[in-house]
């Protein structure tokens, strides 16, 4: 029986590394406990040294990159189920082509899962600006991912906001960008961040850029569920868009069609000298 | 007039940019500022960073430089006939905008239009040195759409596609005739040629030369269009028929198109409607046919004789109901071709039944399992322990499908 501790920080290298070892030793799914961030206790803490790495495991790339996904998903589950994946994989080599097995389609339902955690995060983060001085601008976010997407979504924003400093705290692990470096760190309580005066814009731009002929209720949350509006600051004007968008239609068609501007028969006269 | 501040002016340029469709920030070459010398980034997929209870993606900062407009478009909010407020943003005001929403992720990039003031080289001017300053001063890596101004110098339009990913024409309605009707000071074939040139000058773009070079980056996000749809009495046989021409002469990436709706101070010419947003959807889905499931205009717009699409049922069913002797379809023998035109089975689906066909024979929960919506395929298919036995043939198969009569409601 192997019990095997997975951090936290650096789960996708710590999972990877154990199963190499363990499928080497012909270690069957049965006999593995996987303990994601000491969840277990000191109970299941049996410290049987992993086996040593001995060969070469070849695994079909597919599987490989479907796992860096399944890794950060919220499951308990996952740990085992990848690892039986990868116990069937060893005699039947097609398998991941095989969209129909149920084994495979659960997993291939988690990595969506994931995907679609760290597509939220990327649309989803807002910052703060700090308003720190210094040579590098600094901004802030806190953020309540689904499944532990902070560490596989933090270096997309390490390629988008390179020239600035950036933390975007979360309940799981905390991301910190400064000068250049990314780090993570333990999560965290949500902080008290600055107000930031940009929000009111950014709101005013929501408000605006609405049709409030065109009400869809429905398209918006499947997009955007409600899960994540109390971090979202355009999404207090929501309710007051929705309640008052048939009253501003109603006076759109109510309104009788209006004289033209006094300004426009010397445009139309310059328009025709023009041509 | 009082001074307008910012976030006045944000209000009505905003206002005025909503009824352009098009919030894409996808396709366009993978860009970054790892080197910490820039901000921004373009990766392949867009990202939609709100959506409004309109259930529209909001990925760009959509905005006006100005809603000053010379030009008397009727369906236009801007028209200069039009008493709505008027505004104009400084460039300054747009640059510092766009890169404060950037620098807080709420949006992937700019998407800049404008009403023409004064002639259309001057506007398409003030446009260019927009993104020229977001590109070279602000060293801005994020995504750029402009709305080019169809009359403007071609050397505008060629400098305007070395800083944007993305530019736009919009043909505004789907025949010639419509377009002098509501849009007088706009001409057709000038709309054309605009789209012609920006389509050559990326040809270019994209050769090598003899050294082996490439030409300078030349809008890698390609151009789209926009159609109002409902304003004037086309067919959606003559829309898709605009389409198919667009995406082949002019290889445009997207044609959008626009259920008209309601405008402030809307002109008497042309009488506010409830917007055609069911119309609309359909457009797209059969858009989407033409482009990616192999049917033809012909095809699509063949069920009814009016020439218009099926609002109850979506137009790939409403074709294979008009086909029924080409099916069942046996899932497991059948070519992508025609499983593509199965109802209930996307892209997706049909590549999934490919590779998964080698391994085994499919059964009905197998086609669940990779995402088919059996619900309106099971008529249509034969799987290994499927067969639709009458159905296919069954006189009310249309009526499982098709909404049930709505009571109306006044409008």
């Amino acid at each position: 029986m192997y019990t095997v501790p997975l951090p936290r920080i650096g789960t996708d290298i710590a999972w990877r590394d154990a199963a190499k070892r363990l499928i080497g030793a012909g270690v069957s799914p049965e006999d593995i406990l996987w303990d994601f961030d000491n969840e277990m206790g000191e109970l299941f803490a049996i410290d049987t040294p992993l086996p040593p790495v001995t060969r070469r495991i070849k695994a079909p790339q597919s599987f490989v990159e479907m796992a860096n996904w399944v890794v950060w998903h919220k499951d308990p589950q996952r740990f085992a189920r990848l690892y039986a994946m990868l116990w069937r994989l060893r005699h039947q080599p097609g398998l991941m082509q095989d969209r129909a097995d149920a084994d495979l389609a659960k997993l291939r339902q988690m990595e969506k899962g994931v995907h679609r955690c760290k597509h939220k995060m990327k649309a989803f983060v807002r910052f703060r600006d700090l308003r720190q001085g210094g040579a590098r601008r600094s901004f802030a976010a806190w953020f309540e991912p689904t499944h532990h997407t902070v560490e596989p979504t933090a270096p997309f924003f390490a390629r988008r906001f390179a020239d600035m400093d950036w933390m975007i705290a979360t309940p799981d692990v905390t991301a910190q960008f400064i000068d250049g470096n990314l780090t993570f760190h333990p999560g965290q309580p949500k902080p008290d961040l600055p107000e930031d005066a940009t929000e009111a814009l950014w709101g005013t731009y929501f408000c605006n850029i609405f049709n409030p002929a065109r009400l869809k209720v429905s398209a918006m949350t499947s997009e955007m569920p409600r899960k994540y509006w109390k971090n979202l600051p355009e999404a207090q004007h929501i309710h007051d868009l929705i309640a008052g968008a048939e009253a501003k239609v109603q006076q759109m068609r109510d309104a009788a069609p209006t004289l033209p501007p006094e300004r426009v028969a010397k445009i139309k006269r310059q328009l025709r000298g023009r041509d | 007039m009082s001074r307008l501040d910012l976030s006045q002016k944000l209000a009505i340029l905003s206002d005025a940019a909503r009824y352009d469709a098009s919030c894409a920030s996808s396709g366009t070459t993978r860009r970054d500022s790892r080197d910490g010398k820039g901000l921004g980034s373009t990766e392949g997929s867009g990202i939609c960073h709100a959506y409004a209870p309109d259930g529209r993606c909001i990925s760009l900062l959509k905005i006006l430089m100005t809603n000053f407009c010379i030009y008397d478009c009727a369906y236009c909010v801007n028209r200069v006939s039009s008493n709505v407020q008027r505004a104009r943003f400084s460039p300054d005001e747009v640059v510092q905008l766009t890169i404060e929403f950037y620098r807080r992720n709420y949006i992937e990039g700019l998407f800049l239009s404008s009403g023409i003031i004064q002639s259309p080289d001057k506007t398409m001017d003030d446009m260019l040195r927009i993104a020229k300053r977001l590109r070279e001063v602000e060293n801005f890596r994020g995504y750029i759409h402009l709305k080019t101004i169809p009359d403007a110098a071609p050397e505008l339009i060629e400098e305007a596609g070395l800083y944007a990913d993305r530019l736009s024409i919009n043909v505004e309605l789907p025949t010639d005739q419509s377009v002098k009707a509501y849009a007088p000071e706009k001409n057709p074939a000038t709309i054309r040629k605009a789209m012609g040139d920006v389509k050559s000058r990326k040809d270019v773009a994209s050769e090598r030369s003899y050294t082996g070079k490439r030409g300078k980056r030349f809008v890698p996000a390609g151009q789209s269009t926009q159609m109002i749809v409902g304003a004037d009495g086309s067919t959606d046989a003559t829309i898709l028929g605009q389409s198919t021409m667009l995406y082949g002469d002019y290889k445009l990436k997207r044609v959008y198109y626009s259920a008209f709706s309601p405008i402030p101070d809307a002109t008497a010419k042309l009488p506010l409607i409830k917007p055609p947003l069911a119309r609309e959807h359909r457009l797209y889905q059969a858009d989407w046919l033409l482009r990616f499931y192999g049917f033809g205009v012909d095809e699509i717009t063949a069920a009814r004789p009016d020439g218009n699409l099926d609002l109850d049922i979506d137009p790939k069913l409403a074709w294979a109901l008009q086909n029924r002797a080409l099916f069942p379809v046996d899932v497991n023998r059948a070519s992508k071709e025609m499983l593509l035109r199965v109802p209930g089975f996307g892209t997706r689906t049909v590549g999934r039944i490919l590779s998964t066909r080698r391994h085994r024979r499919l059964r009905y929960d197998d086609l669940l399992r990779m995402g088919a919506s059996l619900k309106k395929a099971q008529a249509f298919i034969v799987a290994q322990d499927w067969t639709p036995g009458g159905l296919t043939d069954s006189a009310d198969l249309r009526a499982r499908f098709a909404p049930p009569p709505e009571q109306l409601s006044l409008f």
